[in-house]
């Protein structure tokens, strides 16, 4: 009894990620191979079509985008952060959880009412006089990434204020008394040892954008189509099962082939790890 | 700590990255609370009755009930199932191969809208199972790995020779398990629970594929209420919703301590 112990407890848990999870994902990606065309059929046509091409490279566009601005926004306001005296980064942390606590629709709808064309952006230049008519900043992938950049960037900073507040101060003050200035200390002690969290907190954020479906589909409409929304429209709109399941197969070969690399990465690039 | 000096422009920066975070949601409430008819910030008159308006809106009085359930019964199967899992992987990893808990963070690796389009064509489909089972095992799945990170972390810091003086002294293990690990693991639980529940509350991506007529969820019904009309009541739903987020920020600040949440 008690050399099954770990696996009697451990089952119940097991047993709901494979029935739930693992079972039907893998049997809908395997219906992608095993339709009447032939097993790659469904690809092809997926690579084949110009616009499932675009969409996906629009995906990946605004997803690296979204990246790339919310790692500079969050790692500098993290750093900032870390370095606030004690009752300052309390409320700093709590403005920053406030909003990832808030949902995903919540903090989009925020976006609609600043970008739409009555809303308040708008209102505000054309009473500057700063512009003639009212600009049309929804449904464009700007609007996109600025939503995203919001949805993500109080995640980046979480991340990265606990991956530098880790870091051993008697690193930073041995290089200080070593005569480095603080840009140098900042560079070659407080950046190198940051950038296996800075990794992480990028996958996070490029996953959590490839496959997002609310803030694509309210800010970005039919104009701006990503991954998430193209797959819900042939699932749910045009009902072609195959196709949703192409577009679902895909999604998840690149999502776990990005966690699976970047994060071998992370780990080489530690340099505490020696 | 603060001796050493911060260039002034990156503190300018910061000030405007926290104004960009809180800023819309400072005009989400105050389109909440105007008087017109129409979305508009700043508001020309102050009044509640889009608030009533929720509750005077039968779909949005239904999926607010169907979504606190959902969260509360997904969050208690996936702490039921989750904790003795977190035990064992802490207690029994010899015995465990490593990809268990690899298994456990699968729902965090596989795209939600991959696992929710899966569970509608495999489950609810393909087995005729009710939608509504489909949909509780989904949020189940999706609050999972949190439960068992968090029980985890605090299993780490938990001394098993406590209980092996316990089982030693003739306590049974079930016994043991409910009067010497438990409490010493509440705020653990407590903060699994209100991760999770809050995690099922907000879910669109899962929640997208396993509603439609007759069953939906409040995140669900406000993305359809937003795409036929632009009212405030979407604004005092997501008012109600931040409330929801103060009450558990208010929670995890008096068990944990909020800086628990950027570990």
């Amino acid at each position: 009894m008690k050399r099954y112990a770990g696996w009697t407890l451990a089952l119940p848990a097991t047993l709901l990620v494979v029935v739930f999870l693992v079972i039907p994902v893998l049997a809908t990606i395997w219906t992608t191979f095993t339709t009447p065309a032939g097993p790659f059929a469904t690809y092809t046509a997926f690579f084949g079509s110009g616009f499932r091409r675009t969409v996906l490279m629009r995906t990946i566009q605004i997803s690296l985008a979204t990246t790339a601005i919310a790692v500079v926004i969050g790692f500098l306001t993290a750093y900032v952060v870390s370095r606030s005296p004690g009752w300052l980064k309390s409320i700093l942390i709590v403005a920053a959880v406030f909003p990832l606590l808030t949902g995903v629709v919540v903090r989009s709808f925020a976006w609609l009412i600043i970008l739409g064309k009555n809303g308040i952006l708008n209102s505000t230049l054309l009473n500057l006089g700063l512009i003639g008519e009212p600009m049309a900043m929804l449904y464009t992938p700007g609007a996109v990434i600025v939503a995203m950049v919001y949805l993500f960037v109080p995640l980046m900073i979480l991340t990265l204020v606990g991956v530098l507040e880790s870091i051993p101060d008697d690193l930073i003050q041995a290089s200080a008394s070593l005569g480095a200035k603080p840009v140098a200390t900042f560079m070659q002690v407080t950046l190198p040892l940051a950038v296996p969290g800075l990794i992480v907190g990028a996958v996070l954020v490029f996953t959590g954008s490839f496959t997002s479906y609310a803030t694509p589909q309210l800010l970005g409409g039919e104009q701006v189509m990503m991954m998430g929304t193209l797959m819900y429209q042939q699932a749910m709109v045009t009902f072609d099962w195959v196709a949703a399941s192409t577009i679902a197969a895909v999604m998840v070969v690149i999502t776990i082939a990005i966690v699976l690399v970047m994060t071998r990465l992370a780990r080489r690039l530690n340099p505490m790890a020696v | 700590m603060m001796t050493r000096s911060i260039h002034p422009l990156l503190i300018a920066g910061t000030v405007l990255v926290f104004i960009f975070l809180v800023g819309p949601l400072v005009i989400v409430v105050g389109s909440a609370l105007s008087d017109t008819s129409y979305l508009t910030f700043p508001p020309q008159g102050l009044s509640l009755r889009w608030f009533e308006n929720i509750f005077a809106i039968d779909a949005f009085r239904r999926t607010i009930l169907t979504s606190l359930q959902t969260a509360v019964l997904a969050t208690v199967i996936a702490l039921i199932l989750g904790i003795p899992a977190a035990y064992a992987l802490n207690r029994h990893r010899i015995q465990l191969p490593g990809w268990l808990s690899t298994l456990f963070v699968l729902p965090v690796l596989v795209p939600e809208l991959v696992l929710g389009f899966s569970l509608l064509k495999n489950v609810a489909v393909q087995l005729e199972a009710p939608i509504y089972l489909a949909l509780l095992f989904g949020h189940a799945l999706l609050v999972l790995p949190y439960v068992v990170r968090v029980i985890s972390a605090s299993l780490a810091s938990f001394d098993f020779s406590i209980e092996e003086a316990a089982i030693s002294l003739g306590s049974p293990p079930l016994k043991t398990f409910f009067t010497i690990l438990l409490p010493n693991v509440r705020s653990g639980v407590i903060a699994a629970f209100i991760l999770a529940f809050i995690t099922s509350i907000n879910d669109v991506s899962i929640s997208i594929f396993l509603t439609g007529p007759g069953l939906s969820t409040l995140p669900i019904q406000l993305l359809a209420h937003m795409e036929q009309f632009f009212d405030p009541t979407v604004a005092s739903v997501s008012v109600l919703l931040m409330g929801l987020t103060v009450a558990v920020m208010a929670i995890v600040e008096r068990t944990l301590g909020l800086t628990f949440l950027a570990k």
